[in-house]
Formats: C-alpha cells, sequence, structure tokens
C-alpha cells in the first residue's frame, strides 16, 4: 500500500516539474484543437487515398483502372515529398504578397515545439499538406485514359510549385488576396478553381480521348465511383470543418453545412435526371453530391444552415448545367467534368459566400466594413486573379512537359490499354 | 453426337438447367457472353451522356447428347428459354466427330 503511495507521489512530483521546467509556449498548444486537425489530416488524405481513386477509377474503361488509380497514388507521393522541399515554404513562409519565401524549406526551423497559431506546426504543415495532395489528384480527372504517366508527374511537379504553392499564399499564406479580405475557408479559390480552370486548359492541349464525342465508353463500374464518392462526402469533414483550425464551434457548424450542400445537391441531380431521362442514376446522385460539396467548401465556415441548404440546391442545378455546356454545347471532353463540378463549383461558392455569410441569412457576418457588395467586388477578384493565374500558368506547363516528355499515348497504347502499356498489368485477370 | 449450343437470357439458366436434368441429360458447359441480334443493343446514360452499348449480356450453354435424344433436348431448352420478348435467343445444333472421357478415356456415347 504504501509502495503505491511513495510511486503516485513520484509521478505527482515528477508532473510538477515538468510544468515547472519547460517554457511556456508547450503550454500555447491546444490539445483539443491539435487532436481534431491530426484527425482531419487523415480524413483529407483519405479523401485521396483511396476516396478520390476509387471515384475516378469506377468511371474510366476496366483496361485504364490501375493507371488512375496510380495516378492519384503517384502524386499524393510526389505531392508529399514537394511539401516538405520547397511547396510549404512557397505557400506559408513570409515573402511578398506574391509568394512565400524559402525560409521553412526541408521545414528548417520548424521543431518538435514550434507553433502554428495553438497546433504544433507540424501538424499544421500536414493538414495543409494534404490539400496539396488533392488539388493536383483531382485534375486526374480531365485527363484520364490517353495520357503518359511521365507527363502526369511532371505536370503535377510543376503546377504545385507554380500554381499551388502562389494561389495558397495569396488566400491562406498572408498574400494580397487576404490583405483584400477574400473569403475562402477551406479551398474554393485554392483548391477547385485551380484545379478546375487548370484542368480545361490540360484538356486544350491534350486533346479528347479517341471516339470522343459519339463514341463513348460508360463507367467500368458505377459501384466502385459511389464507394469513393462516399469516402469523398466522410472525409470532406476534415477538408472543411478541419479548416476551422479548431475543435469548436465554427467547425461544428462547417461540418453541418458542408453535409447539408452534399445532400441538397444529390438529391438535385436526381430530381434532374428523374425528370430529364426517367431514371435517377447512381453516377448522376454522387455527381451531385460532389458538386455541393465543391460548392459549400469556400463558404463552409462563413454560411449557417440555410446558407448551406441554398448553396447545395445552386451547386447542384449550376453545376449540371455546366456539365452540360462543357461537354455538349463547347464538346470538351474535360473527361470525368473536373472544371464543371469542381472549377464552377468552386467559383460558385466563393461568390455566393459573399451573400450567405450576412446574418440576415443565419451566417457568420460580414466583415467590418464590408456590404455584401463590397464583399462580392473582392470574391469576383479572388477569382479571377485565380482562374487567370492558373489558367496562363497551366499552359506554360504544359507545353514545357509536352516538350520535355510528351503528352500523349500512342493510338495502340490505348487500344491495349494504360494499365498493360504503362504499368505493365492487369486489373482484372479473370 | 452431337453438340447442342444454345444462347440465353441469362435469368432462364436456372429454368433450363432443371429441364435438361428432367430429361435425364448429365452436364453441361455455360459461359457469359454478349451479344446481339435483331435485338440490336440499348443506350445507358451517365451524366447527361448517352452510350450505345451494343452487346447484351447473355448465357451460352453447350450439351452433347447422342443422337436420339437432341431433338427433345433442343425443345427442352427452347420451352424453357422462352419469354415471348425479343432477346430470346438461339439455339444451334452441330455434328460432334469424336467425344473422350478424360478420366477414363471412354469414347462416343460412353463419353456423354
Amino acid at each position: 500500500m504504501s509502495g503505491i503511495i511513495n510511486r503516485c507521489g513520484g509521478a505527482a512530483l515528477a508532473l510538477a516539474m515538468i510544468f515547472i521546467a519547460f517554457p511556456a509556449s508547450a503550454q500555447e498548444v491546444s490539445g483539443a484543437n491539435t487532436a481534431w486537425i491530426l484527425t482531419s489530416t487523415a480524413l483529407v488524405l483519405f479523401m485521396t487515398l483511396p476516396g478520390l481513386a476509387l471515384f475516378y477509377g469506377g468511371l474510366v474503361q476496366a483496361k485504364n483502372v490501375l493507371s488512375v488509380l496510380m495516378h492519384c497514388f503517384a502524386i499524393a507521393c510526389l505531392a508529399s515529398v514537394l511539401w516538405l522541399v520547397c511547396v510549404y515554404s512557397l505557400a506559408f513562409d513570409e515573402g511578398s504578397g506574391l509568394v512565400g519565401g524559402l525560409g521553412k524549406m526541408m521545414l528548417s526551423g520548424v521543431s518538435f515545439d514550434t507553433v502554428s497559431g495553438d497546433i504544433p506546426e507540424s501538424v499544421f504543415f500536414m493538414f495543409q499538406m494534404t490539400f496539396a495532395i488533392i488539388t493536383p489528384a483531382l485534375i486526374v480527372g480531365a485527363y484520364v485514359e490517353r495520357i503518359k504517366f511521365s507527363a502526369v508527374l511532371l505536370i503535377s511537379a510543376l503546377w504545385l510549385i507554380v500554381v499551388y504553392a502562389p494561389v495558397c499564399h495569396w488566400v491562406w499564406g498572408g498574400g494580397f488576396l487576404a490583405d483584400m479580405g477574400v473569403m475562402d475557408f477551406a479551398g474554393g479559390l485554392v483548391v477547385h478553381a485551380t484545379a478546375g480552370t487548370s484542368a480545361l486548359v490540360i484538356v486544350k492541349v491534350l486533346g479528347a480521348r479517341p471516339g470522343y464525342p459519339s463514341q463513348l465508353h460508360p463507367p467500368h463500374s458505377p459501384g466502385m465511383t459511389m464507394i469513393g464518392a462516399s469516402m469523398l462526402w466522410v472525409g470532406w469533414f476534415g477538408f472543411n470543418a478541419g479548416s476551422a483550425l479548431a475543435a469548436d464551434g465554427s467547425a461544428g457548424m462547417a461540418m453541418a453545412v458542408t453535409h447539408i450542400s452534399a445532400a441538397t445537391a444529390s438529391l438535385v441531380w436526381v430530381f434532374i435526371e428523374w425528370k430529364k431521362f426517367g431514371k435517377p442514376s447512381l453516377v448522376g446522385v454522387v455527381t451531385g453530391m460532389v458538386a455541393g460539396l465543391a460548392t459549400i467548401t469556400p463558404a463552409s465556415g462563413f454560411v449557417g444552415p440555410i446558407g448551406g441548404l441554398c448553396i447545395g440546391l445552386l451547386g447542384g442545378f449550376v453545376c449540371y448545367g455546366a456539365v452540360v455546356l462543357v461537354k455538349e454545347k463547347f464538346k470538351f471532353d474535360d473527361s470525368l467534368d473536373v472544371f464543371a463540378v469542381h472549377g464552377v463549383g468552386g467559383i460558385l461558392g466563393t461568390l455566393a459566400a459573399a451573400v450567405f455569410v450576412t446574418t440576415e441569412l443565419g451566417g457568420a457576418g460580414l466583415a467590418d466594413g464590408m456590404t455584401v457588395m463590397s464583399q462580392l467586388k473582392v470574391q469576383a477578384l479572388g477569382v479571377a486573379a485565380t482562374v487567370v493565374w492558373s489558367a496562363v500558368a497551366t499552359l506554360v506547363i504544359v507545353y514545357i512537359a509536352k516538350a520535355v516528355c510528351g503528352l500523349r499515348c500512342d493510338d495502340d497504347e490505348m487500344d491495349e490499354g494504360l494499365d498493360l502499356s504503362y504499368h505493365g498489368e492487369r486489373d482484372y485477370n479473370f | 453426337m452431337k453438340l447442342i449450343m444454345a444462347v440465353i437470357k441469362p435469368f432462364k439458366l436456372e429454368a433450363v438447367r432443371t429441364a435438361l436434368m428432367d430429361l435425364g441429360v448429365e452436364g453441361m458447359t455455360v459461359s457469359e457472353v454478349k451479344g446481339f441480334g435483331r435485338q440490336k443493343g440499348q443506350t445507358e446514360i451517365y451524366r447527361g451522356a448517352e452510350y450505345n452499348v451494343e452487346f447484351v449480356p447473355k448465357v451460352r450453354l453447350e450439351i452433347v447428347v447422342d443422337d436420339g435424344r437432341a431433338e427433345r433436348v433442343v425443345e427442352a431448352v427452347r420451352d424453357a428459354a422462352q419469354t415471348g420478348k425479343i432477346g430470346d435467343g438461339k439455339i444451334f445444333v452441330m455434328d460432334v466427330g469424336q467425344a473422350v472421357r478424360i478420366r477414363t478415356g471412354e469414347t462416343g456415347d460412353e463419353a456423354l
């Protein structure tokens, strides 16, 4: 009995000494917030691996499914290393209004105890990394079934440095858009608008799939797509609610509005397909879900439940129209509708945020001195800057890739399937 | 000996199998195939884009029986596989030059 008391006393003394001995900065870390952001990091990585991979995988032909899974996996690995090497620094280090400095290359100066706000900087680094991973992975959907693997790697690497890092810096890294007061809670501009715009540019140079638009091949596994979509929905809680960088009411509300927008937009697509074709499809309902999620993303920390509902409705209808416009009117083979769903959704949500942030509509309230009109102007400027930079920079990157390694597969390689031609593997060995 | 090859609608497989068992047929080979006849294909829609799927899933049965039973087998398959709607399929009858049971080496009608 006395032995136990001795040991408890010893432990209490040790604890007291820890609090005395360690400097105050260790106590500035919020355990609750850190725990949530650690979790969110896992959730957002899960969105790419395997959420997005499966979502896209199911939509392509069976002979190309491995190439899509490979693109997502390889981009995840590449983006992770580049993030450490320089992209994190270029995005979040103090620099100019246009891009961060190189002071945090290789995470120099960041140790176990370094904090960013009230979470360890290592956690912030990781959380933001998962965003840098999924953004180039989103673009995969545009160029499936006809692009060389080497081009995927080269384009993604250059894109992270030249497009993602600056735009991220402008909006979240203390750059000029942040100074202007642009509202982008979780990446309507940084993730969806950049990916969507760049997708269009790449497709323009790469060209369409063989047989487009008259001879299309249906998704080889809508079931696989739904599984991936479900993972995206769950993971998106980390994406949006995690962007609160805190385990608190703003995270809770962000989760709520994210969820409501997803559900609403899904139902919108069910309604549209039911009316138009008589049969609401699984591929349709999950695409509606993505539209709702992409649209709410920039607004998720600013709007209330009614805003979530309205944004879901808007995102559902507008993105459906965009899909039809891009594919049928402009006959553009953005194969898995990256621009129509992510690009248009992200842009729409960025603009809608200015309206639904108002307290009258249940939002968190406009910033001091702003009106809906003035905020809308700021948002529009943010959209313009992001879209223009993404388009121009991606155009240059694509032509570099074209010169260095070539972009498009040979006809033979496409006939055989990219899985066998580029990766020496077959997914289904019956 | 006759090889009776039937291409039928997949959901009719069980009915055909039962009918053949009742006739005393002791074996068959089944494969999943795709095909079309005058039924042509069907249209599927994904995200608002229409896809013409030319080939419809079917099941192919292959049965080898002695000449005496061939006609009754064809009738039984036809009765069981029929729905009256387009796409019911077709039956082909071919002559078989030889048959061998692998385990025992029996040939001809004894191998069936």
